[in-house]
């Protein structure tokens, strides 16, 4: 049998792909702005749909749209893109047990389609408790989906360019609001991760007017450090 | 598209990758302290609750609004009402949605 043909893998891969869907709605209004704003920013169509093609990282990209709009120098949109995504170097800290014993041809293409979404659902997949070993087929379907929908609504707003229609009045961010609350609530039993989740929470907010996410930073190191403190308390 | 214009997403291309690879690229030839291991079980609480708590409270990205005429907050209690009442998370999400797009129509 071939790999790909093997029923568990594509299984897990179509449970993954079909677990992102909500983060698919959410995420089609930004990737559609993204496209349109591109050509006023400064950026050219090609360049629009290479960068969601190859950077493929929704917030930086934005935060670069608008340094470019503003004509920062290309050392700032670079160091810039790298303070917006270092929170993806937790995101993979905390999948690396699971993919460790992966080859590199799984490993590379995995980190590369690394986002909040899909690591979202993604570590809530590998923390239930079957012991599937093809869980990074899961993994890679929630990946492909989520690329193929965010190339596929960038390149619908750099086509309709400004005559959008305005999916972005329609509320579909929730979605993406929906799956985080659905998948964190339940994570709340203990008295260490709910403590986690409230010292983020508070972090969050109070820094919540902080550019380039560092208040997510900021709130994810504060409620990691509250969880363990927390923890060592008999 | 511009040489300049190459460099930039060349340049974005690989800063995005490396951040999100070094870990993965060490693979088994590396494993973290066990306060480390301990600490990073709380990153997914953390994170998840520091994106969604700001989005949900302050829906326009700076002003408050605690509020039931406001469709994130109610969505996101009913969504996270049903995933600890129930455990099932399509059905959080599709109540959740479900109750956001209902306040919104009420709302007007």
């Amino acid at each position: 049998m071939t790999q790909a043909s093997h029923p568990q893998r594509r299984g897990e891969f179509w449970a993954g792909a079909r677990d992102s869907l909500p983060m698919l709605l959410g995420a089609a209004p930004f990737g559609l702005i993204f496209g349109t704003l591109a050509t006023p920013s400064g950026l050219s169509p090609a360049g629009a749909l290479a960068m969601s093609m190859f950077v493929y990282a929704g917030s930086a990209q934005f935060i670069a749209l608008t340094l470019l709009a503003s004509g920062t120098g290309l050392a700032v949109i670079l160091l810039t893109t790298f303070v917006v995504n270092l929170r993806h170097a937790l995101y993979s800290a905390t999948l690396l047990p699971h993919v460790a014993g992966l080859r590199q041809r799984w490993r590379i293409p995995l980190a590369f389609w690394l986002t909040d979404e899909t690591f979202a659902v993604v570590q809530h997949r590998y923390l239930e408790h079957d012991t599937s070993p093809f869980k990074h087929w899961y993994y890679l379907g929630s990946c492909l989906s989520m690329y193929s929908n965010w190339i596929l609504w960038t390149l619908t707003g750099v086509l309709l360019g400004r005559s959008v229609p305005r999916l972005e009045h329609l509320g579909l961010e929730f979605a993406m609001a929906a799956t985080f609350t659905g998948i964190v609530v339940p994570m709340f039993r203990s008295r260490p991760m709910l403590g986690a989740a409230l010292g983020a929470a508070a972090v969050a907010l109070a820094a919540h007017a902080l550019p380039y996410k560092l208040g997510l930073m900021l709130a994810a190191l504060t409620g990691v450090v509250i969880g363990v403190l927390l923890e060592d308390r008999p | 598209m511009s040489g300049r214009e190459w460099l930039l997403i060349a340049g974005m291309t690989a800063i995005t990758f490396l951040v999100r690879y070094a870990f993965f690229a060490l693979g088994e030839r590396i494993a973290f302290p066990p306060m480390v291991q301990r600490a990073l079980r709380y990153v997914p609480a953390a994170v998840l609750t520091a994106i969604v708590v700001p989005m949900v409270l302050l829906p326009d990205g700076s002003h408050w609004q605690i509020t039931w005429r406001n469709p994130w907050l109610v969505g996101a209690l009913v969504t996270g009402l049903i995933a600890w009442r129930f455990q099932h998370l399509l059905a959080a999400i599709g109540g959740g949605m479900t109750v956001y797009f209902l306040c919104r129509w009420m709302l007007g």
